[in-house]
């Protein structure tokens, strides 16, 4: 169960991250989802063609990786897992905006380059904040901010089914996948044909398990609302983290801080 | 076997489980129950034994309202079950299902346990110390922050009779108790449930565990009661066993090994 958990998603290891106990895990976590939200409206936020004004953006990630106590490499090779569909989206932009928009001494570079270069930078930036948001608050808890900020109900009750349900379900495909494999001599059987028909028995056995998850639900006297008996407690840390990280991000967003930098650092050299 | 089976078949005159003729038709067309009766008496502990597809399953689903009886009656304690007195007859009804999986759907352990309890409308505080005395009860308590899809076999089945018990039944009713445990996580579940003092119905394969754990037996063959007795009787007959599509408890039959068959 593990094993197929881990090699599907890695989402127990996830998990596991979440468990530790370091100052970014204490944070009340709608303090972190709010912030999580903030800085992926920031960074997406900015002109197509902006660099420099991303790159300041890097601390949150990086400061929130040294603090959770969270595992660098293990993070990025997510991150570089999902960059094939940033590359997709941003790749075209080379061939179609050719417009020199940069002078950098003989090397003259592109609009399209300099739009794509963004948007990778944009993808790193949000997608790795998002892995450490769950990371370091953990889905269940997410799922829970998401329902005490006025989430829909619905929504965040299937967000949960989903997470809970979804190692059941990779463990099933992956049991017919291995039956399949054990009977299909030289790639016969492999057929795409037998595919459809495999995703249908799929199907039916999720909806006969979702049913009987039901029942269960009503013998304990599901009326269709999940109730959690948790509290959640917003202290002064928490506060002092968003209103922090709120200000400090709305600042890198309505200043370019390299180029102010370095147009500081030019006046005093003259 | 433990005292609790003293108080057994003679308690009958006041039972706490009583079905009536029941009858049961799936929508397929496929007869499962042609109108069975038996009922059960306060602190008794009941094997419903039988062939795959004698019926068993069906006659656990009828005894908390899972399914309606569509000719006969069944009644709990001093319910008649109907569509009326289903939440009284699911708050005494404690229902373990075969698969845990389908039993253990919230994110942590305790958020599962405190499902049935929070569903009854109880106080935070009340509802946190059923929690943790029905975890301590199957031995589980420190599971309680740990996911599901986390847990091992044995301990996804106790978490499972945990989340029953928070909600105090009067009668338990499982499903398979014992599939797929291995031997010790079996036998520790039969010492468990030994020490219950809830009435228990449970529907098994397991003939051993009937002859451990159950005073009484009831075969089950193509829908109707074939015999219904002590145990110790019922399991010990191998023409009866037989007729019922089972044999004798692997521990009443001989040693291959002391005394070779032949």
């Amino acid at each position: 169960m593990e094993k197929t958990g881990s090699s599907l998603l890695d989402l127990t290891y996830l998990d596991t991250l979440s468990d530790q106990d370091t100052p970014v895990h204490r944070l009340d976590p709608r303090v972190k989802l709010l912030t999580t939200l903030l800085f992926i409206v920031c960074v997406v936020s900015f002109n197509k063609y902006e660099l420099s004004a991303l790159l300041p953006f890097v601390i949150y990630p990086i400061v929130l990786v040294a603090l959770g106590n969270l595992p660098l490499g293990y993070l990025l090779k997510k991150v570089l897992l999902a960059a094939p569909f940033a590359f997709l989206v941003g790749i075209f932009n080379p061939l179609l905006d050719r417009a020199v928009l940069v002078h950098l001494g003989p090397l003259e570079i592109s609009g399209g380059w300099v739009s794509f270069a963004s948007i990778m930078l944009r993808f790193v930036l949000t997608v790795s904040a998002a892995l450490i948001l769950v990371a370091s608050t953990g889905f269940n808890a997410v799922c829970l901010a998401l329902e005490k900020m006025g989430a829909p109900a619905a929504f965040t009750v299937q967000l949960l089914f989903l997470y809970r349900y979804i190692f059941v379900l990779g463990d099933e495909a992956l049991r017919m996948l291995r039956a399949r494999s054990l009977r299909s001599f030289g790639g016969r059987g492999m057929a795409l044909q037998v595919s459809s028909l495999m995703i249908g028995q799929l199907l039916l056995r999720t909806l006969d398990r979702a049913q009987r998850i039901h029942l269960a639900m009503r013998c304990r006297g599901f009326d269709g609302e999940i109730r959690i008996a948790r509290q959640l407690r917003i202290g002064g840390r928490d506060l002092v983290f968003l209103v922090g990280c709120s200000a400090i991000f709305l600042f890198m967003r309505l200043h370019d801080v390299p180029r102010w930098l370095g147009d500081t650092a030019m006046a005093l050299m003259r | 076997m433990a005292g609790r089976h003293g108080h057994g078949v003679d308690a009958v005159s006041h039972p706490v489980v009583e079905v009536r003729d029941l009858q049961y038709t799936y929508p397929d067309g496929n007869p499962a129950l042609r109108g069975l009766s038996f009922s059960v008496a306060q602190g008794e502990t009941v094997a419903i034994v039988g062939a795959n597809g004698a019926g068993k399953s069906t006659i656990l689903l009828h005894l908390n309202g899972c399914l309606m009886p569509q000719a006969g009656t069944v009644r709990i304690g001093d319910f008649p079950l109907s569509k009326r007195t289903l939440p009284d007859v699911r708050r005494t009804v404690g229902m373990v299902f075969q698969d845990p999986d389908d039993q253990l759907f919230m994110p942590k352990v305790q958020d599962d346990v405190a499902f049935g309890p929070l569903n009854l409308g109880l106080p935070a505080d009340e509802v946190d110390r059923r929690v943790m005395h029905a975890l301590s009860i199957v031995g589980a308590a420190h599971l309680k922050d740990r996911p599901p899809y986390r847990l091992s076999g044995g301990e996804k089945r106790a978490v499972a009779i945990a989340s029953v018990l928070s909600m105090s039944p009067t009668i338990l009713v499982m499903d398979e108790p014992t599939s797929n445990l291995d031997p010790q996580a079996r036998r520790r579940l039969i010492e468990l449930l030994k020490t219950f003092e809830q009435t228990i119905i449970v529907a098994t394969h397991d003939l051993d565990m009937a002859f451990d754990l159950c005073a009484r037996t009831i075969v089950v063959k193509e829908g109707r009661i074939l015999t219904d007795g002590p145990s110790r009787e019922i399991l010990q007959d191998a023409v009866l066993l037989v007729a019922g599509h089972l044999e004798r408890p692997l521990r009443l039959q001989g040693c291959p090994v002391c005394s070779p068959p032949g």
